[in-house]
């Protein structure tokens, strides 16, 4: 199946007619949301919280946020003028905004408590003009997402990466910025393969400002360490820091595991009114 | 876009990172709306250290809004002291809170334009919404 990123750039992938089929089936709506509750999950909030939507569309998982008790305040960003409309139509709580991810984050240091992206993070990769590259746009955007986060916040980016070379130059990226950071995989190596980006900025409480905490209180969810061993006890070391875990599968898959550094979770049952804005 | 979200807003040219006149941005031509909105106590409790004072304060001034005082409220201003837990949900909101709901999170700008103090671009808002797409010369 063709990548829709390969065909159009994203504003005119998601045109009108894209983003009312998007959003109005249920199958997405479906899926969309259990992604969100899983990086609600991840993020694990302790107050109602101020979060950025990157890639928001037409606030599938905005919605999520909002129907948290007690809410959580958001404010998405996305490229299509048209996926907006329909967010609009359907009246989400969260205030929105026309951006480029890749040109940054316009919001002032340590505005977020966290931040959510789900679906949305591989379009990043594709270039349209001569005078940018997928680096720097990545760059840009996470440099501008650090920033933008308060200390000891986190964001869960849920992304489909194309392969592992792009799945690699995301998360370097990502912890070139600053971030601490960790990979998930739900459902590995079938067809629904989900995976997370978990970032986090240092300088809160968070278990030392690793993932470790946050996967490891997690139900189900096991843990490579290949990373670990290949570092020794280095825990000073930015990037995956991952706990030990000792579940059998680990041992099956530890061959396969080996070096990538990555945080593994087995199969898992986580498993009106037309409105045009024209600027 | 809410007053709150305005708050935290700055220009996203590059150029502007480091000017201290990229924040707040200024907005022109606006039209106000109140949004009703269920008053989260625990969530203005959770942002309200965030807020810059200075700026709202001027916000309020060129959108001609009632004046703030002075210094910014604190966050045991929020809930009456008869119960000392803050978190618990029987807590009353005071007035002050209750200001600050409306200001923040009810006082939306649904259209105009905001104008960066240093660079002198301006973004539109149309519904609500702001457009921060940068032509790629301003990157
Ligand atoms: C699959 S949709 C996901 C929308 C929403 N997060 C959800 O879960 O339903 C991907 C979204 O990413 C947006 N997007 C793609 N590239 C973007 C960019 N560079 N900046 C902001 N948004 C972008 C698209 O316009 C689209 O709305
Ligand atoms: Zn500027």
């Amino acid at each position: 199946m063709s990548r829709p990123e390969d065909i159009l750039p994203p504003d005119l992938f998601y045109n009108d007619t894209e983003s009312a089929k998007y959003t109005t089936s249920s199958r997405i709506q479906h899926i969309q949301a259990s992604m969100t509750h899983r990086a609600l999950d991840l993020l694990d909030l302790r107050h109602p919280s101020l979060i950025l939507d990157i890639g928001c569309g037409s606030g599938l998982s905005g919605s999520i946020l909002s129907a948290e008790a007690p809410p959580h305040t958001w404010i998405g960003l996305d490229i299509s003028a048209s996926m907006l409309a329909v967010a609009l139509e359907r009246d989400v709580e969260g205030d929105l905004f026309l951006a480029d991810a890749g040109q940054g984050v316009p919001f002032r240091p340590g505005t977020f408590d966290a931040a959510i992206s789900i679906s949305a993070l591989q379009w990043l990769c594709n270039v349209e003009s001569s005078e940018e590259s997928a680096g720097g746009r990545l760059k840009r955007f996470f440099d501008g997402l650090y920033a933008s986060l308060r200390r000891g916040g986190r964001a869960v980016c849920q992304f489909y990466p194309k392969n592992e070379v792009q799945r690699g130059m995301v998360s370097q990226a990502a912890i070139r910025a600053g971030f601490g950071a960790g990979l998930l995989i739900d459902d590995e190596g079938t067809k629904g393969a989900k995976t997370y980006l978990v970032l986090t900025v240092g300088g809160g409480d968070l278990n030392g400002g690793d993932i470790t905490g946050v996967v490891s209180g997690m139900e189900g969810v096991d843990v490579d360490d290949s990373r670990r061993r290949a570092q020794g006890r280095d825990r000073s070391k930015r990037g995956v820091v991952e706990k030990k875990g000792s579940k059998g599968w680990i041992m099956r898959k530890k061959e396969q595991m080996e070096a990538k550094g990555k945080v593994v979770k087995p199969n898992s049952k986580y498993t009106g009114r037309k409105r045009n804005i024209a600027f | 876009m809410k007053i709150l979200t305005l708050n935290f807003l700055m220009c996203a040219r590059k150029a502007c990172k480091s000017s201290s006149d990229a924040f707040p941005l200024h907005p022109r031509d606006v039209e106000l709306e109140i949004v009703e909105t269920d008053i989260n106590p625990l969530f203005i409790r959770n942002i309200l250290p965030r807020v810059e004072w200075a700026a709202l304060r001027a916000m309020c001034n060129e959108l001609g809004l009632p004046q703030l005082s002075e210094t910014q409220p604190s966050c045991t201003d929020l809930f009456s002291t008869e119960n000392l837990d803050p978190d618990a949900t029987d807590s009353e909101p005071t007035q002050t809170l209750r200001d600050l709901h409306n200001l923040l999170v009810q006082t939306c700008i649904m259209e105009g334009k905001l104008v960066c103090g240093n660079c002198g671009h301006e973004y539109a808002i149309k519904e609500g919404i702001a457009n921060f797409l940068l032509p790629s010369h301003m990157v």
